[in-house]
């Protein structure tokens, strides 16, 4: 027996130490003893075999303490403990092709998680982190780091949706039809409807339909955009409580079922609520066709409420609550609401062509951490950045440690 | 050692469980109205047992010990840094932020390198310490300095070591694999507590010896081996070296994938597995992404800036950075101040009337919303401008402006209440109102509902003092 060894065994002598002692002391005064059947597990019990006068002395506390130190590294090994999780995310289907009764070139499926996020290396995310680039239906303010990727197609929503795709890579493609807020131009439900055959017409990516917030007007847009897209399962952005308090919720659920859309459930920052609408929703849709907004806030005005509310939402879900075991999207392009995102500030804290770009990247890479299945994102630097480090998140297998095992002394 | 300790959840701990084991002499001491009440805060994270002074006596050593023993967090604290500046790192209660609260929220050190002229030294040093941010009315900071051995000399990084000390108060980490270099920078500034980088499977037992002398905390490097990360602080601790802190490695391009899943594989270990190995503060170095072959030092700082923000998110208790580009830091120092708060925090805050500085009958009125953090930008932006003024909080169900305009949570309708109700038209004289820029389109409907002249305010806060000078007292009403 090595000194080594023999340090590495007292150490686990604490554990089985009152059985031991017992057992040794039984056997106090014995001179010999005899084993029949005995099998020896090493690592559990060990047999202090001691010499001198053939009396057994128990190791007591004061001796343990006067143990040499350690010369060789004590082994151990470790495998990774992974939580059971009995509940698994409902998988929403976005985009129909001509063989499933629409027009697009592929569907994308959202969801199906049964573990959390890039948690446990035996369960990778079932479907890879979907990217939905925005397209307005009219002029809007944008900062300038935005601005300058679309200015020429601003005002154009199908062209705006073309570059999307065709320049930016985008998954999918939200159509915010901010025109028809009664508050701004009142566009009609037949005129946005229109805005949505056309980009439909200019692309083939499946899309989401973004409706101006106003519960009756909202209401009104969804269904006439439904049936004019009708299977095309779109995912219409976004039902509220408050549609449900004007009695208006019933009549776009009903909508969506009829011409195969998915709807997307928007709630503020309240799980409870989420789970109240989720509810009313099941009246009328299937749950394969439900897809939860919990709110996403800038990295800066509250993203921490986000992030432990989806974080807070996964865990309940996979931990059995059905009601909130549905996917989840985040509007990063939100992030460029904070005043760091877009201002200029003292040269010390950087040039706000890059704050902008990278405060909308780790809005989006937070919440990809805590489980958001659907990003709507506007950046090209954002959107690149996500889609690596997502696969790079998936990749199974271990690191090369080569490359940064020396970073201490690595000149820079 | 046990590999398994299996403690008490935070959660389960109840205020009773801390109270019988205090004096219960209700000495007010601590500034608590009673034992009871101390006891409650302590169990809410918001005290720590050391702030009952009777508690140190003699007397109480028992009580003290078992107490220590109850509220002692799975992931131990670690101390480096010397007094004032000491920092604590590590101290985690909970696996998921949503569970109780983070605490000892993730410093940021910089480095610095042994091979810069000692006028890019001092430049460097300035840079991290003068390096602030006003967030809310707070003052978020970089928080260490990481100084590296690049020249290989124990002589050349001991007088840098020295240097750096002569120049910052900042709290110090010594970087090298080679334990003479560590004991020559240790001889200078070892009275400073600095961390000590790294013990690893060829050095352990000098760097073992070099901590012990010195009373230093030690980093236990073993990049993408978990396995060995145990048997070091399973042995470290044999040898009497209490205070370690893991590195399980950081690689960020384009294995950022299994660097996050050491972190994740070791928290779930101690909070869902109760392995006591593994109880130890993370270390988390973005900077190695500057080891990377790309050429554009915008695409690396780029890099990091992600690495350290998906780190903080996931489980780092201490950061070493190299960037000192604004746009890189920023955002990690405002995220490690956000994700570092109580959850339980409600995100509203009460609906009202806020006076600042002594406002009169002709002072200006601001409408805003009771999103806490809405209402705490636009009280940091109005105070800090020295503004006087009278701001109307009106109850949005704790929705910013710009959500609760689309969502019909602040409407016309609302805001002519809250005047109303808040007796906004008995504090002044005049009836101008400023409404948020985000809220423009309410505008006119507000005018009609309230009676009162709307001003349309700027579309962020920062832009309320410049506006105010320009624009108040509004022209006469013809």
């Amino acid at each position: 027996m090595t000194p080594g060894n023999e340090h590495g065994q007292n150490s686990r002598e604490k554990k089985p130490e009152g059985s031991i002692t017992s057992l040794l002391s039984l056997l106090d005064g014995v001179e010999t003893i005899e084993l029949d059947h005995f099998t020896l597990e090493v690592k559990d019990l060990e047999l202090f075999i001691p010499t001198g006068n053939g009396q057994f002395h128990p190791l007591d506390q004061k001796k343990r303490e006067l143990r040499k130190r350690p010369s060789a590294l004590i082994p151990e090994i470790f495998s990774p403990y992974h939580e059971p999780c009995p509940g698994r995310i409902s998988e929403v289907v976005l985009g129909a092709t001509r063989k499933e009764g629409g027009s697009r070139a592929g569907s994308l499926t959202i969801g199906g998680s049964d573990a959390p996020p890039f948690t446990f290396s035996g369960k990778p995310l079932r479907h890879p982190p979907v990217l939905a680039l925005d397209v307005f239906d009219m002029e809007v303010p944008l900062p300038r780091a935005l601005k300058e990727n679309v200015r020429d197609v601003m005002g154009d929503p199908a062209e705006w949706a073309r570059i999307n795709v065709e320049k930016f890579g985008a998954d999918m493609v939200t159509v915010h039809l901010m025109s028809t807020d009664p508050l701004i131009r009142n566009s009609s439900p037949a005129e946005a409807a229109r805005t949505v055959e056309n980009v439909l017409q200019a692309v083939d990516v499946p899309l989401i339909i973004g409706g101006c917030g106003d519960p009756h007007k909202d209401a009104e847009v969804f269904t006439k955009v439904a049936e004019a897209a009708s299977g095309e399962r779109l995912l219409l952005n976004s039902v509220t409580l408050d549609m449900a308090d004007a009695k208006t919720l019933e009549k776009v659920a009903g909508a969506a079922k009829e011409h195969n859309h998915a709807i997307l459930g928007f709630t503020g920052l309240e799980i409870n609520k989420a789970k109240e609408l989720n509810r009313r929703l099941y009246e009328y849709l299937p749950r394969e066709s439900i897809v939860m907004d919990l709110t996403t806030v800038a990295l800066g005005y509250g993203l921490e409420y986000s992030f432990s509310i989806h974080e807070r939402a996964r865990h309940a879900a996979l931990m059995g609550d059905i009601e909130l075991q549905h996917p989840t999207i985040s509007a990063s392009t939100n992030a460029w609401a904070a005043r760091e995102a877009w201002m200029q500030m003292e040269a010390k804290y950087g040039s706000k062509d890059m704050r902008g770009p990278i405060w909308e990247t780790l809005n989006a890479l937070t919440l990809l951490l805590a489980g958001v299945d659907l990003f709507m994102m506007m950046h090209p630097a954002a959107i690149r950045t996500m889609r690596d480090i997502a696969a790079d998140l998936m990749k199974p297998g271990k690191a090369e440690t080569g490359s940064v095992a020396r970073w201490a002394e690595a000149k820079i | 050692m046990a590999d398994k300790v299996v403690r008490k959840n935070i959660r389960e701990i109840s205020p009773i469980d801390v109270y019988r084991l205090l004096p219960r002499t209700n000495c007010r001491e601590c500034g608590e109205p009673n034992c009871m009440a101390f006891a409650t805060r302590v169990v809410n994270g918001e005290l720590t047992i050391e702030e009952c002074p009777p508690l140190a006596k003699e007397e109480y050593r028992t009580a003290h010990d078992d107490l220590a023993t109850l509220m002692t967090p799975p992931v131990r604290t670690v101390v480096f840094g010397k007094g004032d500046r000491a920092i604590r790192i590590g101290g985690k209660y909970v696996l998921y932020r949503h569970e109780f609260t983070y605490h000892n929220p993730t410093p940021i050190a910089i480095d610095v390198s042994d091979d810069l002229p000692a006028r890019d030294l001092a430049n460097r040093i300035k840079a991290i310490a003068e390096f602030s941010y006003n967030y809310i009315g707070r003052t978020l900071t970089l928080d260490a300095i990481a100084i590296r051995s690049t020249r290989n000399d124990p002589a050349v990084f001991a007088a840098t070591a020295q240097a750096v000390a002569a120049r910052t108060d900042l709290p110090l980490i010594l970087c090298s694999y080679s334990p003479a270099i560590i004991e020559a920078g240790l001889a200078k500034i070892g009275d400073r507590r600095p961390l000590v980088y790294a013990a690893t499977k060829e050095n352990w037992r000098e760097m073992a010896d070099l901590a012990l002398t010195y009373n230093c905390p030690l980093v236990v490097s073993a990049p993408d081996d978990i396995a060995l990360l145990r048997s070091m602080t399973r042995t470290l601790a044999e040898y009497g070296v209490q205070d370690l802190v893991l590195d399980p490695g950081t690689f960020i391009d384009p294995e950022i994938g299994p660097t996050l899943r050491n972190f994740t594989d070791i928290r779930h270990a101690v909070f869902r597995n109760h392995d006591d190995l593994l109880g130890y503060p993370l270390l988390g170095i973005p900077m190695t992404a500057w080891l990377s072959p790309e050429m554009s030092k915008k695409v690396v700082a780029w890099k990091e800036a992600c690495a350290a923000s998906l780190l903080i998110t996931r489980y780092a208790d201490l950061l070493i950075m190299h960037s000192l580009d604004g746009w890189v830091l920023l955002p990690q120092l405002i995220w490690r101040f956000n994700i570092y708060t109580d959850p339980r925090k409600p995100v509203s805050v009460d609906p009202g009337v806020r006076e600042f500085g002594l406002p009169d009958k002709n002072s200006p009125v601001l409408i805003t919303t009771n999103y806490a953090l809405t209402y705490f930008t636009v009280e940091s932006d109005i105070k800090s401008a020295n503004i006087t003024c009278y701001l109307v909080v009106v109850d949005t169900g704790g929705i910013s402006v710009e959500s609760a305009v689309a969502g019909r949570y602040l409407t016309p309708d609302l805001i002519a209440n809250a005047l109303k109700e808040y007796h906004v038209d008995k504090l002044v004289d005049h009836r101008h109102l400023i409404l948020p820029g985000l809220a423009a389109r309410l505008s006119g409907d507000t005018e009609e509902v309230s009676g009162w002249h709307v001003i349309v305010g700027p579309k962020d806060s920062s832009g309320i003092a410049p506006m105010i000078m320009d624009r108040w007292p509004p022209e006469k009403e013809s």
